[in-house]
Order: C-alpha cells, then sequence, then structure tokens
C-alpha cells in the first residue's frame, strides 16, 4: 500500500514554527523528518514516523506555495488564497527575510550578481549553511536591492514599506543594500574580527549623514533636483573632502592641532605618550582617508583603511577604549580652534559620523 | 420584467503578465448575464487595472435571475491575435433575491481559470432592483430561502414544517459530447461548470416553486448533489425540508407570514411553471414517475436492513388512549404528504416523540446509455445550449431517474412503518458509480412526530397543553415507538433507566444528532467500521447482480462492527450514522461512521464474550481467554477515557447484568442483559446462523484483532461526527476547518478481503493520527462533525476524504459545567417521576418531549453565553484564540472595501459558531469547479495539485462570503471531490462541489459590549429568549 496523495488543507493555513525553521535552513523533507525524529516529537504526541513525514510533507508542501507570495511581502497580505491571521503573516516575513550572521559576513559588500551567486557554493562549504538556505538568503539581499535601489526617500522606511519587515531587520537590510551599493570591501583579513552589527551601525551613520539623502532631508535645498537617495553616498560632499587635506599638508596647523589636542588630554590618558608620538601619523591617516574618498576604489576601501590607518596603530599601542574616545572627542572638537581652518561644517560632517565608526570598529 | 441587475467592475489587482515583452497585461472584463454582453475598456499595461466601469444593467426576468450565474471574465487584449482569457468569476446572485438576506454583492473575488487556478483577484459590485413590491415579489420562487443547516436556523423560528421536497434535472455531460473532442480541455471545463451552475439554478427555483406549493417560505437541510454518470449524464438532484420559517426579531408574524403567500399565489402568473413551457417538465415527478419505462432499465433491489435495538423483553400493557390519538393526528398530518421525510437532524423541542431506529435501503442500477447522441453542435454559451436537454430528447429520463428514487423512499417509508413510525428525520441520499453500476441508497431515522410543527394551527389546543405537561425527562425519544405486543422484529426490552416508566431497546441506532435534551453520561466518540469485498470485474447486468448480492453481507458486517466497537466502548446508542458503500471496479467498500454515547435511558451495555469452538484445547483455550481479558480490559479502560459511570440501579428494575454463559457458541457477539430468549438477538438479519463466525476461522480471528487495535485518540482529543459532543459544552471559539484527502495504491499481488481490511483501516486510522498530530497545538480540543467520504477512482486506487472542524473547549469547565449538569437532571429525573404520578393514568402513559425542557439550556451555542459564564473565564477564552488570529476579527456588518487587509471568514460544517451569535444569514453558497493540468509535476505532483486547488476553493468560498458581507460559511460541506490522475501523460483533473449558509456573526463578547451600549439591537434580545423558553 503506497502513498500517492495526502494533504491537509485547513481554513486556516497552520504554520509549524519548527517546521518553517528547518525549511528556511534549506533541509529536505528526509533530513527534517529525521532532526525531527531527534528532537523527540514522537515520543512527546505518540506519533508514527509515518505521520511525521506525511506533516512535514504537507508543511513544506504549503512554505513552497508561499514562498512565491514571500517573495513580494505585500501580496502576502492581499492575496486570499490562504488565510492567515496577521500575527504569523509577519511571523512568515520576518523569519523569511531573516539571515545568518556567517553568510552574510561573506557576501555584505559584494556585488549582488550572478557572479557572487556561483561562489555560494563555496560559501556553503565555508560556513556550513546549506546551499539551498544561502541562495533565499542572497535572492533576498538581491530581491531587496532591486527594489529599493533606484528609490527616492529612505532606505529603511522603503524596505518597510515594501517588504513589511520589522523596524531591526529593515535596517539590517539598508545596511545591506547600502554596503552592496557602494562595494564597500569587508572580507580582507584584517576585517574579520568585525562583525555584521559593526558594520551595519557604520552603515547606518554614514546613510545618515555622507548620503543625498542626508542633504535632501535638510530644509536649505528644498528645490533640488536631486535625487532624494540613501544608497549613494553625497559626491559633491567626497569631492569637498579635499580640502580637508590641509590639515595634515599645512604643518603649521598640523602642529597646532597636535598641541591643542596634547593640552587638552594631558594626564587624562593612560596613552598619553604614545599617543603624542603618534598623533601626526594618526591624523594624516584619517585625513587621508578623506581626500582620497573622490576615487571609487578607495571608498571600497574605506574600512580596510580605517582599521589599517587608525584601529591597528591604537591597538598595538594598547589604547583602551576609553581613551580612544577621549582622543577622538577632542581630536574632533580641536579643530573649531583653529583659526586658520575654514571648513567646519564639512569636518564636522565627516569626523562625527567617521568618530561613531572608529568607535565601533575598536574592539578585539 | 421584475428585476434589473447592475454590475461594476471596479478594479483588479494582482494579474498574470500576459505579454512577456512588456512584462504587463492590457486588461478588460466582459459582464454577461442570459444572452447579454457588456465589455469595460482595455487597460493598458497594468497587472492592477482601475476600470472603474459604469454600471452595467441587465433587464431580465426572475426566472433568469434564479437560473442564470453572473459570468465575469476577464481578458487580455491582442491587437493582432484573439483576446486571451484570463480568467472568469460566476456569481450567483440568487442571495439578492430574498428580502432578509444580502442587499448587495461587493468585493474582491479571486480570478478563477479551469487550467491555471487563481489569476488574481477583481473586485466587482452587483446589485438587483426589484420593480415589483416586496410582497408581490415573495411570491415567486425567487422568495423562497434556502438553508443547508439541517436544523431550523438560529435566528428563525419554525411556525410549520412541511416536509420533504426532492426534485432532479437531467442533462447530457458535456465532456462525453462530441464536440468535446475537438474543443479545448479549458472550454470543455467551462462548458460543464457553465451548465451544473444552470443546472442547479434551475433546480432550486423548481424546489422553490414546490416550497410555495406547499406553503412554505423556506428549504431547510437542502443538499444538492451530482451523479456524474458518465455517457448516460449528469444528474443534479435534491432533497430538503420545506418549512415556514418566522424571524425571530418580528414574532409578531405567525400566521400572516404563511398565509398570504399561498393565498396570493393563485393570483400571480409566476408561480405556474408551465407558463414557462419546456424549462419546467417536471414539477411533480412522483406522481408521474409510476409506470414510466422503468423495464427499460436492470435494477436490483437490495434487501434492507433495519437496525434498532436488539434483544428480548415482556410486552407492557400501556399505550393508552392518549397515545393512540396523538398518532393519530400526526399520522393525518404526514399522510397528506407522500414522503413523510426530514431531512433535518435536530429539531424544534418537542417535535421529536420516539426514535424507532435506523432505516435504509438501497438498490442497484444500471445506467441507460442514452439513445439520442443528440445534437449537440450549438453548445456555444448560449441559452439555447440548456434549452437543448432532454425535453426535446430524452424526455423520460429524469422519470427514470425520479422513478428510481421514489421506489427507494418508497422502501424506506415501509420500513419505517414496520417500525411503527409515521415518518423519517435526518433524511439522506446518495449514490456511488463505477461504470455503468449506479447503487443509490437512502437512510434516516424512523421516527414518531409530534403534530406541533407539521400543521397550520389545525392542533387541537388542549391537547397540545396535555403533551407539554407530561414532561418527559430527555429520555422520551427513546422510548420504543412500536407496539410492543405485535413489535416488527424480536427485540429486546427494558424499562426506561430515566423514567422508569416506557420500554426501551438496549441499543439504539439513529442518523440524527443528539436531542439536546438527552441525558448522556460521560463522553462520546467516534466509531467507524470499515469494510473491503473483493468483486469480480463483470459486465453489466453480471456485474450488478454480484454487486447486489454482496450488499447485504457488507451491511450485516458493518452492523456487526459498530455494534461490537460501540460495546467495546461501553456505550449504548449511535448518533449520526451514515454508511456508505463505495462501488469500484473489482471491489465494494463500506464505511460507516458514527458517534456512540451512553444514553443514561438505556441499559448498560453487556461485555463482549467470545468463545472458542473446540474448547477441549487447553492452550487454545488460554488464548481465548487471554484474548477475552484484553478486550474486558480495553471496555474497563474506555468506560474511564470517556467517564463513563452510570448510576447504580436496583435489579429489580433491571434484570440481572450477569453475562449469560450460554453464548458460548458463538465467537464474537454482543451481549444481552437479559436473562430469557438470548438466541433471538439478531432479529434484523434473518437467519442469524448464516453469519455466526467459527472461533478456527482465521478472518474471525483477524477481526478480533482489528476490533482491538483501533487506537483511542490522544489525551486532550476527542471526536464525534455529530454537531457537538455529548459531554463537552465549554467551547472556546478557537475553530479550525479542514479537510485532508488521501489516496493510497493497493499493491495488485494477492489482494485477499483480509488484506484489502487491514489495509483500509490502517489507511483511515492512519489518517485520524495524523489529524490529531497537526492539531495537536489545540488541545483540549474536539473534532466535530467528521466527515469520511471513500472513493474508488482506479483499480488499486482506493481516496479518502476528511472534512472536520476542531474545536477547543476550556476542559476544567467543561468538566464541571457536565458533572452539574447530570446531576441536575437525574435530580429532576426523579422529581418529574414523581410529580408525573399525580396525573391520570392515561397521560402518564407515554411521555412526550416539550419545548419547555429547562434542559435546552445546555445547547451548545448559549452554554457560554447563558449558563452564566463568568465574565473573567470568558476573557481568556476570547484571549486564547487571539493567536490564531481569528480572535482578532473584526466585525464587517459591510463589505470589504477595496485595498482593505482581507476579513477573516471562518468555515465550519456546523450549524452554529462557538461563542459567537449569528445574526444573519446571507444566503446559500454552492459552488463547483473544475480544475485540470496538463503540466502536474511542474505543480508539484498530485498532492501539490489538489492541495492547490482545495485552498483555491476555500479562497473562492470565503471570498464569496465576504462579498455578501457575511464572516462565516456554516453547514459547510465539501459534497464531491472527484480527482482523476494520468502521470505518465503528467495531467490530472478534480471536480469539487461545496455547499454552505453564509452568515453574519457577532461574537458574544462584541454583543454584550453592544447591548449595554444600545439596549435596542434587534435580535439578541429574542434570540436569547428563544434558547430559555
Amino acid at each position: 500500500m503506497t502513498s500517492e496523495l495526502d494533504i491537509f488543507v485547513g481554513n486556516t493555513t497552520l504554520i509549524d514554527e519548527d517546521v518553517y525553521r528547518l525549511w528556511l535552513d534549506g533541509y529536505s523533507v528526509n533530513d527534517a523528518v529525521a532532526l525531527r525524529v531527534r528532537s523527540g516529537i514522537l515520543e512527546q504526541t505518540g506519533a508514527t514516523a509515518g505521520v511525521l513525514q506525511s506533516d512535514t510533507m504537507d508543511h513544506y508542501r504549503t512554505f513552497h506555495m508561499l514562498e512565491r507570495l514571500l517573495h513580494a511581502p505585500p501580496k502576502l497580505l492581499h492575496q486570499l488564497i490562504f488565510q492567515i491571521p496577521p500575527s504569523r503573516q509577519a511571523l512568515l516575513i520576518e523569519r523569511y527575510y531573516t539571515f545568518d550572521e556567517a553568510f552574510v559576513r561573506e557576501v555584505l559588500g559584494k556585488k549582488l550578481s550572478k557572479g557572487t551567486k556561483k561562489d555560494l557554493d563555496d560559501i556553503s562549504t565555508k560556513t556550513g549553511i546549506t546551499l539551498k538556505s544561502c541562495r533565499r538568503q542572497f535572492d533576498n539581499f538581491k530581491r531587496v536591492f532591486k527594489v529599493v535601489e533606484e528609490m527616492r526617500g529612505s532606505l529603511v522606511d522603503n524596505i518597510q514599506q515594501h517588504f513589511l519587515l520589522s523596524d531591526r531587520l529593515a535596517r539590517d537590510y539598508a545596511a545591506i543594500v547600502f554596503f552592496a551599493n557602494n562595494r564597500f570591501e569587508t572580507g580582507k583579513k584584517k576585517l574579520q574580527y568585525l562583525s555584521f552589527g559593526d558594520f551595519a551601525f557604520c552603515a547606518e551613520l554614514m546613510i545618515q549623514n555622507w548620503t543625498l539623502g542626508a542633504v535632501g532631508e535638510a530644509p536649505t535645498d528644498p528645490d533640488s533636483q536631486m535625487d532624494d537617495m540613501d544608497v549613494d553616498l553625497d559626491k559633491e560632499f567626497l569631492q569637498d573632502l579635499k580640502e580637508l587635506k590641509v590639515l595634515v599638508a599645512d604643518k603649521d596647523l598640523l602642529d597646532l592641532h597636535k598641541s591643542l589636542v596634547c593640552t587638552a588630554l594631558r594626564g587624562k590618558l593612560s596613552v598619553f605618550s604614545e599617543m603624542e608620538t603618534n598623533f601626526k601619523n594618526l591624523s594624516r591617516g584619517l585625513v587621508n582617508v578623506a581626500a582620497k574618498l573622490t576615487h571609487n576604489k578607495d571608498v571600497r576601501d574605506l574600512f580596510v583603511d580605517l582599521v589599517e590607518k587608525f584601529v591597528e596603530p591604537c591597538r598595538s599601542d594598547h589604547w583602551p577604549l576609553s581613551d580612544v574616545r577621549l582622543f577622538l572627542n577632542q581630536y574632533s572638537v580641536s579643530v573649531h580652534s583653529l583659526d586658520g581652518f575654514r571648513h567646519q561644517t564639512l569636518w564636522d560632517r565627516y569626523m562625527g559620523t567617521l568618530r561613531g565608526c572608529l568607535l565601533r570598529l575598536y574592539h578585539d | 420584467m421584475p428585476g434589473k441587475l447592475k454590475v461594476k467592475i471596479v478594479a483588479g489587482r494582482h494579474l498574470p503578465v500576459m505579454d512577456r515583452a512588456s512584462d504587463l497585461t492590457d486588461a478588460f472584463v466582459e459582464v454577461k448575464f442570459g444572452n447579454t454582453t457588456f465589455k469595460t475598456d482595455v487597460y493598458l499595461k497594468s497587472l492592477n487595472p482601475q476600470w472603474n466601469s459604469e454600471w452595467f444593467k441587465f433587464e431580465v426576468d426572475d426566472e433568469d435571475l434564479q437560473d442564470e450565474p453572473l459570468q465575469i471574465t476577464v481578458l487580455d487584449h491582442d491587437t493582432y491575435s484573439a483576446n486571451d482569457a484570463i480568467g472568469k468569476v460566476y456569481i450567483d446572485i440568487d442571495p439578492l433575491l430574498y428580502s432578509e438576506a444580502a442587499t448587495v454583492i461587493s468585493g474582491w473575488f479571486p480570478i478563477y481559470d479551469t487550467i491555471h487556478g487563481i489569476r488574481g483577484e477583481i473586485n466587482v459590485v452587483v446589485k438587483v432592483d426589484l420593480f415589483n413590491d416586496l410582497n408581490r415579489f415573495r411570491q415567486s420562487s425567487c422568495g423562497v430561502k434556502f438553508f443547508c443547516t439541517t436544523s431550523i436556523p438560529k435566528c428563525y423560528r419554525a411556525v410549520v414544517i412541511h416536509g420533504f421536497v426532492e426534485e432532479l434535472v437531467v442533462n447530457e455531460d458535456p465532456e462525453y459530447q462530441w464536440i468535446d473532442r475537438i474543443r479545448t480541455p479549458r472550454a470543455s471545463n467551462e462548458a460543464r461548470q457553465r451548465l451544473i451552475s444552470l443546472m442547479s439554478g434551475e433546480l432550486q427555483r423548481k424546489i422553490g416553486l414546490k416550497v410555495l406549493e406547499m406553503r412554505g417560505n423556506a428549504v431547510v437541510g437542502y443538499l444538492q448533489c451530482f451523479d456524474l454518470e458518465g455517457e448516460s449524464g449528469l444528474v443534479v438532484r435534491a432533497i430538503g425540508t420545506a418549512c415556514t420559517l418566522d424571524k425571530l426579531s418580528s414574532p409578531a408574524t405567525f400566521l400572516p407570514a404563511c398565509n398570504s403567500p399561498s393565498k396570493e399565489m393563485k393570483e400571480s402568473p409566476l408561480v405556474h411553471p408551465p407558463s414557462h413551457g419546456c424549462r419546467s417538465t417536471h414539477n411533480s415527478p412522483i406522481h408521474t414517475a409510476t409506470g414510466s419505462r422503468l423495464t427499460q432499465s436492470f435494477s436490483v433491489s437490495v434487501p434492507t436492513l433495519i437496525y434498532t435495538g436488539m434483544g428480548s423483553g415482556s410486552a407492557g400493557k400501556e399505550g393508552g388512549p392518549f397515545k393512540a390519538l396523538l398518532r393519530q393526528q400526526t399520522q393525518s398530518a404526514l399522510e397528506q404528504r407522500e414522503f413523510p421525510f426530514l431531512t433535518l437532524t435536530a429539531f424544534p423541542p418537542g417535535l421529536l416523540v420516539h426514535v424507532g431506529g435506523v432505516v435504509s435501503a438501497r438498490s442497484v442500477k444500471l445506467l441507460d446509455r442514452i439513445h439520442n447522441p443528440a445534437f449537440v453542435g450549438i453548445m456555444g454559451n448560449t441559452r439555447s445550449y440548456k434549452l437543448l436537454d432532454w425535453n426535446s430528447f430524452n424526455s423520460d429520463e429524469p422519470e427514470t431517474r425520479d422513478a428510481w428514487w421514489a421506489e427507494i423512499r418508497q422502501e424506506i417509508k415501509s420500513h419505517a412503518k414496520a417500525l411503527g413510525c409515521h415518518a423519517v428525520v435526518g433524511y439522506s441520499e446518495s449514490t456511488s458509480i463505477c461504470e455503468e453500476v449506479c447503487i443509490l441508497s437512502a437512510s434516516g431515522t424512523a421516527a414518531v412526530l409530534s403534530p406541533r410543527f407539521l400543521q397550520e394551527g389545525t392542533v387541537d389546543g388542549s391537547l397540545e397543553q396535555r403533551v407539554e405537561e407530561n414532561l418527559p425527562v430527555g429520555c422520551g425519544f427513546c422510548h420504543i415507538p412500536y407496539d410492543e405486543l405485535n413489535m416488527p422484529f424480536p427485540a429486546h426490552l427494558t424499562h426506561c433507566y430515566n423514567c422508569r416508566k416506557q420500554k426501551v431497546p438496549d441499543v439504539l441506532f439513529t442518523t440524527i444528532d443528539l436531542p439536546t435534551d438527552a441525558v448522556v453520561i460521560g463522553k462520546g466518540c467516534l466509531i467507524q467500521a470499515r469494510l473491503c469485498r473483493l468483486k469480480k470485474k463483470a459486465q453489466a447486468e453480471a456485474n450488478a447482480t454480484a454487486i447486489s448480492n454482496l450488499l447485504p453481507f457488507m451491511e450485516y458486517e458493518v452492523h456487526t462492527q459498530l455494534m461490537n466497537k460501540l460495546k467495546l466502548k461501553g456505550m449504548n446508542a449511535l448518533f449520526g450514522l451514515r454508511i456508505q458503500i463505495t462501488v469500484g471496479e473489482n471491489m465494494l467498500m463500506g464505511l460507516a461512521s458514527a458517534t456512540g454515547v451512553y444514553l443514561a435511558a438505556l441499559p448498560m451495555p453487556g461485555g463482549i464474550q467470545i468463545a472458542g469452538k473446540t474448547p477441549s484445547d487447553g492452550s487454545y483455550e488460554q488464548h481465548i481467554s487471554h484474548m477475552q481479558k484484553k478486550i474486558n480490559d480495553t471496555i474497563a479502560k474506555n468506560k474511564e477515557l470517556y467517564e463513563i459511570n452510570p448510576p447504580e440501579v436496583s435489579e429489580e428494575i433491571i434484570g440481572s447484568p450477569i453475562p449469560e454463559p450460554r453464548q458460548r457458541s458463538r465467537l464474537l457477539r454482543s451481549q444481552s442483559e437479559s436473562s430469557d430468549e438470548v438466541t433471538e438477538l439478531d432479529l434484523s438479519h434473518g437467519k442469524k446462523d448464516a453469519f455466526v463466525l467459527e472461533i478456527d476461522d482465521t478472518d474471525a480471528m483477524e477481526d478480533v484483532h482489528s476490533l482491538l487495535t483501533d487506537v483511542p485518540p490522544p489525551s486532550g482529543f476527542y471526536s464525534c461526527n455529530t454537531e457537538i459532543m455529548p459531554g463537552i459544552n465549554n467551547w472556546t471559539s478557537e475553530i479550525q476547518m479542514f479537510t485532508s484527502v488521501r489516496v493510497v495504491r493497493l499493491s495488485s499481488l494477492n489482494l485477499t478481503n483480509q488484506a484489502l481490511n487491514k489495509n483500509f483501516n490502517g489507511l483511515c486510522e492512519n489518517l485520524l493520527k495524523s489529524l490529531y498530530f497537526k492539531l495537536r497545538s489545540m488541545t483540549p480540543c474536539c473534532l466535530c462533525h467528521v466527515n469520511f467520504t471513500v472513493s474508488l477512482p482506479e483499480d488499486e486506487l482506493i481516496q479518502v476524504t476528511v472534512t472536520a472542524v476542531a474545536i477547543t473547549f476550556d476542559k476544567n469547565q467543561a468538566l464541571q459545567t457536565t458533572k452539574a449538569h447530570a446531576e441536575k437532571s437525574l435530580q429532576r429525573a426523579s422529581t418529574d417521576n414523581e410529580e408525573l404520578l399525580q396525573f391520570p393514568l392515561e397521560l402518564c402513559s407515554d411521555s412526550v418531549p416539550s419545548h419547555a425542557f429547562p434542559a435546552a439550556k445546555e445547547h451548545p451555542e448559549s452554554a457560554s453565553s447563558n449558563s452564566g459564564t463568568p465574565a473573567a473565564q470568558r476573557a481568556v477564552t476570547v484571549e486564547k484564540a487571539s493567536p490564531m488570529g481569528d480572535g482578532n476579527f473584526r466585525n464587517r456588518s459591510a463589505p470589504p472595501c477595496a485595498g482593505s487587509t482581507v476579513g477573516v471568514v471562518k468555515m465550519t460544517p456546523l450549524s452554529f459558531i462557538p461563542g459567537a451569535k449569528i445574526t444573519k444569514y446571507l444566503g446559500i453558497i454552492n459552488m463547483f469547479f473544475i480544475r485540470e493540468t496538463t503540466s502536474l509535476r511542474e505543480e508539484g505532483g498530485v498532492s501539490g495539485f489538489l492541495h492547490t486547488f482545495i485552498a483555491e476553493v476555500f479562497a473562492m468560498v470565503r471570498a464569496h462570503v465576504a462579498a455578501l458581507g457575511g464572516n462565516a460559511v456554516v453547514s459547510y460541506i465539501m459534497k464531491q471531490c472527484v480527482f482523476m490522475e494520468n502521470p505518465s501523460k503528467n495531467q490530472a483533473q478534480c471536480l469539487i462541489n461545496v455547499s454552505g449558509d453564509a452568515v453574519v456573526f457577532v461574537r458574544e463578547s462584541d454583543l454584550e459590549v453592544m447591548s449595554t451600549q444600545q439596549p435596542a439591537v434587534n435580535c439578541q434580545p429574542t434570540c436569547t429568549g428563544e434558547v430559555t423558553t
């Protein structure tokens, strides 16, 4: 006696969260059944393996049918075929778009293209995440990217509106889209110690301050015909950053800056002497990063540069985080007292964000 | 011309991409009714077109309004080639035709294509303007309300129950016409869907006319079925119970409601169907059927069984003049009707007096070929299509079918008579067709009814009063209706354990729901008998003969299984019994489902005793005694499980409960408690020897084993196939209706009856286990109205379809109330008995349940509201439901507006919604869909295909209900699910027919809020009044 057909359809669509997780994790029906058996569900419920198999198949089929709708979450809300309570709909969507930390670190900043898709095999082997799950996560990134790429308005809002994600997840996706668009390098060995959270934090700061959107929101130029976009860095701003070079190119200015910082921090830093000796190097590093951002290539290397030019030197001198914070604050503020320097606003826009990023990036 | 139909096409959404180049669609809509078609403009390049059309107006007569569906076709405009159809929506506008139902149909409908399934949605608004005034309109059959619900709908009151109405119409099946060879599958499917829609409309209209003739205004328990007879045609038949109903909010209209239509009827030309010529050929086929060409067809009538109580007993002398009087009067009321049948399974208080037992009849027929390969070239979509039907060519067709059914009904009637009953309740009819053989089945419960509802104002007032004074205590219906001295069969009777006055059988089988006033001990459970019988493949008459020879054996065995399983559960009555016999190419399947309960009025069931035939063998004896022990243990366990602890009754009344050692000559048999005449048990089966199973028969052993392998549901689960579960009355509002389908392929090698039985048993048990597993998050819960359907689509395929609803209940509270209630009713029983003694002898000689009986309080719906549930506890139940989302439901009396999120529509096979009050019936939902695929693998194989289709059917039902302004479907039933596959060709086809009543319900918690805010809520006070009085 073999089963040809075996289905269960409820007026309210039954969603088993555990099975959904297994499905999202890319397990085959048989693997999922085996995993469920191992979880002890048979003993708890007194069911047989056959029942479990049939149940798993059913749920998988349902998820498969729902997947098409999950690709455009508003459709899930308006469709009539599956009657799903709103809380469950939210759960389905949220879980579907949730990604693995290990996976996102592999893909973050890469172009979301076919080429990268081909690398998924390797990523799967490396991370231990099933290929199926890698594909889903990759396709999610790509889908969100495609939809919001050319859109005006707040990136997070756009993502939330079109994918109905929670605030937290929408912010993460905003970071992913932002990184993919600007192709920031995140895969270098020296960047391996950084988590997705670190990058997402930086991305958020950069979106808030360095993009066209950040300018557009300012009431100063309401007539601007420029696209109000969160995904692209403000080209004009990057161009202007060249002006900061004077801070290190002008020897007097650099010395003055150094003395201002040293005076203010004397006795407050445990690594004062190291700071004093390194000041010019650090300042040069930070200002040069800014000046180079006109080139796409250097934009991509932003994080590599920051780690190389700032995080690593400080770390090798064992600066405590509190000292880094004090230093960066003083370093930024002191510029205001430099009489010969005219680009205060520009400096604040640059350094405000950079300070936040650096503090986040500064850990082991 | 009584009506103007107005249709507006608002918008579409989620349309499929029809133009691959642009990834967009240029959609427009055709709106068609009858022969008139309107078109919207083409909305270029959009998947979410906003047509916002003008109002398309159709001027039509009411007959068309009843028969025709509104047909909406969405197409993709193509400049150079033919426009591509995206899909269709059929809207039944019947609900707009009665004054109390919906006034507008408005909402998003799924656009359905028989090949691609649902492809987007369309927003439509439909209205009907009636030219004539309401009063005049009501006289046409349009005004008759239809209900699938097999009880008096919740917000109505029965004024008169007129009785049985039936009708059938026949046509050729478009699938089997020559043109089908040259048209596309889509065209063929659509022709079929449309035809069936037309036929259902026509059938409903004709039934409506009959109801008006009977001076009724509604059909309750309306059951419409299709017989796909293949080459010989398509039969659509329906049965129902004509009633005069009164809306509870307007209690003043007692008589005028039923009198006025009848008076004016004669003046109205509309009610004379012949004036419309050919379209109404058979308004009263019963009268003309006799002497029709029955001889043409081969027909075998199968001996029929009468299931009743068994046993023996001394004859009583009661039966006095009152009983006779009552009977006389009811009889005269009923005898005016050809068939005193009611399709109801639950009754207004006081209607059901006695229940005799189940009566059923089956007959095997050979389907005729249609002799005219009728000229149907002009199929098309025109009206003439329909006019071509039997009228001109095979006018004898419906008569043949009518005659077949008339014959069966006659048989049922005579069975009922033999049981001393003048009526049959819980009546239903079904067919099973395989190739050219057709088994027609009918079954019901023989009953004695009180005349109260059966005649208009003819009941003698004083008699009625006396009936009411003569309060029975929830046991009256168990009392035997037949004369003890002159029983139709040998039966084992005892004094009623409840009132101790009347005689009751030791076991009672019925097809109805458990009466609300019945006193039940413990909980009930689903009991199934399953059976397969191999049959040689044969042709025509030989085949029919073979089948009819097998049938009695199957019936007997099904009955034995049911009886044994009932005893094994320690119970003594079956409700909702439904026996389905399915015929296949090489086998017959029997599946009986019922809900077992322990009725306090009936004697305690005896155990089951096993005995060997050769007692000399020691080890054998041991084996037998081992088995016996196992059985006894199971019974004890079941009694505990279902909380069956009947109170001890003194022996002098019941007789000795000690098992009779005399029965050892049988392997397995039910044991009677009474001392003498035990051997007369198998009364209804003729010679019992023919069915005795010998002990050395391995089959017999298997039977015992299979009896013991039925696993009880896991803890926290109960199941029944009736509306409610006796012993549980504290439902929460969390419900989940579902359909589950399984098809298994039998290995064709060495099929034996035994192996088949085992397979079939395993299939059903596994299916149940799967359901329990899937619904485990809802525990404690009860699967109600569990409805199994078996079909044999191919040689080695068995298809089982189950539809049921899972309802959670509050465990602690449920236990309390049950106990309290049981105690209360027992108490009441004793006091009432004392009171009874004070009446003159003639009055207490019989007892009739009265509508004033206070036990009506235990009615499921009212249980939580009226029996004083503390508000805090109710809050808990509501909160509990919310994780499922149903709790978040927002009450919508108005149709959903475009763009809003989809409102929740509940579906349930029950006639009520727990924790809610039905405030309005919006009309009947009766939908037929065909789905076909030529890319089966791509759609996920057979499972994927059917899963999608059933989900789509649910969606379309919900959308129609929502568009009517409703938020639930009650009495939902999937009447047909015919699935055919051809995996080698990558093809499959499925036909599904569903029906139910669209309603508006208001959650009881909301109702309270409303009533405190505005005390003049229309229906509520009266509803409550009805339930408590």
